[in-house]
């Protein structure tokens, strides 16, 4: 079974989002996808000062499956990538809520993040989609 | 719900993620699969290959009949108990499929075939042999386990009965012997030392698990893969079919050309492809960037042509991605591959990869 966290939103691409206290959105993704794809080896996460737009594939995670497109869940300028990710891929894989995390974007739009998926949503979708 | 091997509710209870391969239900992972493929090329590692299918060959021509359905030459086992790797073909030089065919005795010899295949392989088997008076018997009741690793003979052997146990550790390699209750073969698809124990299916829970108590770790299909390729062995379906012919699928050490009068199936069509000698070739291929060959993308060769990767992994031996194409045959050394969009330069290289958890190639 995955875990999803209670004050976490979701998108049904699988990605997470939490609010943090500065205003800014970091960004990851579920359990369920670490789960999904399996062992990451490589992670690309967009560089700070990029602007991104909500539904834009920005950066990319490839297991040893296949490789998968991160959707920001909001527009805004990334103000940071986890370079961790880069040496240490599986990050994603043991903590894919805590030190997995990928990026961390400064909304434009807030709105955009209150109309996620909240978890309980979430685990409904999982359920719609495995069924 | 696809077909379940006699283990499949063990797997489920260890945690396993099942996949969908070739129609049956089978264990990807049971957690991390390069942790699972790093038990195996360090210590021991357990894989569940029932849904390969056993086929007992008899009769008094057996042997003739191998000689003709086969690219690979059983007159070369002259010894009980020693395996052959072959490729069965149509008359047009396609792979029917890849399988192992061990010698017993003059009247009985055993074949594994693909789990994918083993339908048309019957009924091949069966076409075949009605001009020999062979008898095509699947022994579809019997589970098979994989051991491989450094340390999996000695722990397989560790849950065997002692008799058995010691006749195991004197098995030479590619070689089977039937012990009555366990089939047990020194064979695999690693690239590591270890065994292929075939028994009844209702047997299979309780080898599984005295194996684990033993210290084997359970294995997936996604580390299968990934092994098989490091130790640059070919995969049914992705690497060759019907489609293709041996000597394009870096088969060629498996067809016997000699005798010269041993007319076996597909080797006029083979002869005339080799005449050719504009057949394309399987290569194996490094890359250097942090990028992933996967199955299908394009390969580009510089003044040469095109190709297509067949296999493709991230090698948890070499920290690299690994793969296998099908190129021109005046491909050189070095290639580029698209990938995701970009072109990404390979390096063309002669597998395997990882021998005896031993990188084989140079970095």
């Amino acid at each position: 079974m995955s875990n999803i966290p209670a004050d976490l939103r979701f998108q049904k691409s699988h990605e997470w989002a939490r609010l943090e206290a500065d205003g800014t959105i970091t960004i990851g993704i579920s359990d369920h996808a670490q789960q999904a794809l399996g062992d990451l080896v490589f992670v690309e996460a967009p560089e700070p000062g990029r602007h991104v737009n909500a539904g834009e594939g920005c950066a990319v995670v490839e297991s040893v499956k296949a490789a998968s497109d991160v959707y920001s869940p909001v527009s805004g300028e990334v103000v940071a990538g986890n370079a961790d990710l880069g040496g240490q891929p599986e990050l994603i894989n043991t903590d894919p809520y805590g030190a997995g995390w990928i990026m961390r974007v400064r909304p434009t739009d807030k709105a955009q993040f209150a109309s996620m998926l909240d978890a309980k949503a979430y685990a409904a979708a999982l359920a719609a989609e495995t069924h | 719900m696809g077909l379940r091997t006699p283990l499949f509710d063990t797997h489920v209870a260890a945690g396993a993620r099942t996949v969908d391969f070739g129609g049956w239900d089978m264990p990807v992972n049971y957690g991390s699969q390069i942790e699972e493929h790093h038990a195996v090329r360090r210590d021991a590692g357990m894989f569940d290959v029932s849904h390969m299918c056993v086929v007992d060959l008899r009769g008094d021509r057996v042997c003739d009949y191998l000689r003709r359905l086969l690219a690979n030459d059983v007159a070369k086992l002259t010894q009980p108990g020693k395996a052959l790797y072959s490729c069965m073909l149509r008359d047009h030089g396609g792979v029917i499929d890849d399988l192992i065919v061990y010698y017993m005795n003059d009247h009985w010899y055993r074949m594994v075939v693909n789990a994918g295949t083993r339908d048309k392989d019957i009924e091949w088997l069966r076409q075949v042999a009605a001009g020999y008076g062979v008898a095509v018997e699947p022994r579809t009741e019997l589970a098979m386990i994989a051991v491989q690793g450094p340390n999996a003979r000695a722990k397989a052997a560790s849950v065997m009965h002692p008799d058995i146990a010691q006749r195991a550790l004197e098995i030479g390699p590619f070689f089977g012997i039937d012990a009555g209750s366990l089939f047990v073969a020194r064979t695999g698809y690693t690239g590591e030392d270890g065994f292929e124990i075939m028994l009844p299916a209702e047997h299979a829970v309780a080898l599984w698990q005295g194996l684990r108590i033993a210290g084997v770790a359970p294995c997936g299909l996604g580390a299968r893969d990934t092994l098989r390729l490091e130790a640059g062995m070919n995969l049914y379906g992705n690497d060759m079919d019907e489609t293709t012919s041996p000597l394009e699928s870096g088969l060629n050490w498996t067809i016997a050309w000699d005798p010269q009068d041993r007319d076996f199936i597909g080797r006029g069509a083979l002869a005339a492809q080799k005449a050719s000698g504009d057949t394309r070739k399987l290569v194996g291929l490094l890359v250097e960037d942090r990028a992933v060959l996967r199955s299908h993308q394009k390969v580009i060769v510089a003044a040469v042509g095109e190709g297509e990767v067949t296999s493709g992994t991230f090698s948890p031996t070499l920290q690299r991605s690994i793969g296998f194409a099908r190129v021109p045959a005046k491909t050189g050394d070095r290639c580029e591959v698209e990938i995701r969009g970009k072109l990404v330069a390979a390096r063309v290289v002669r597998p395997p990869f990882v021998r005896h958890g031993k990188v084989a190639i140079a970095l």
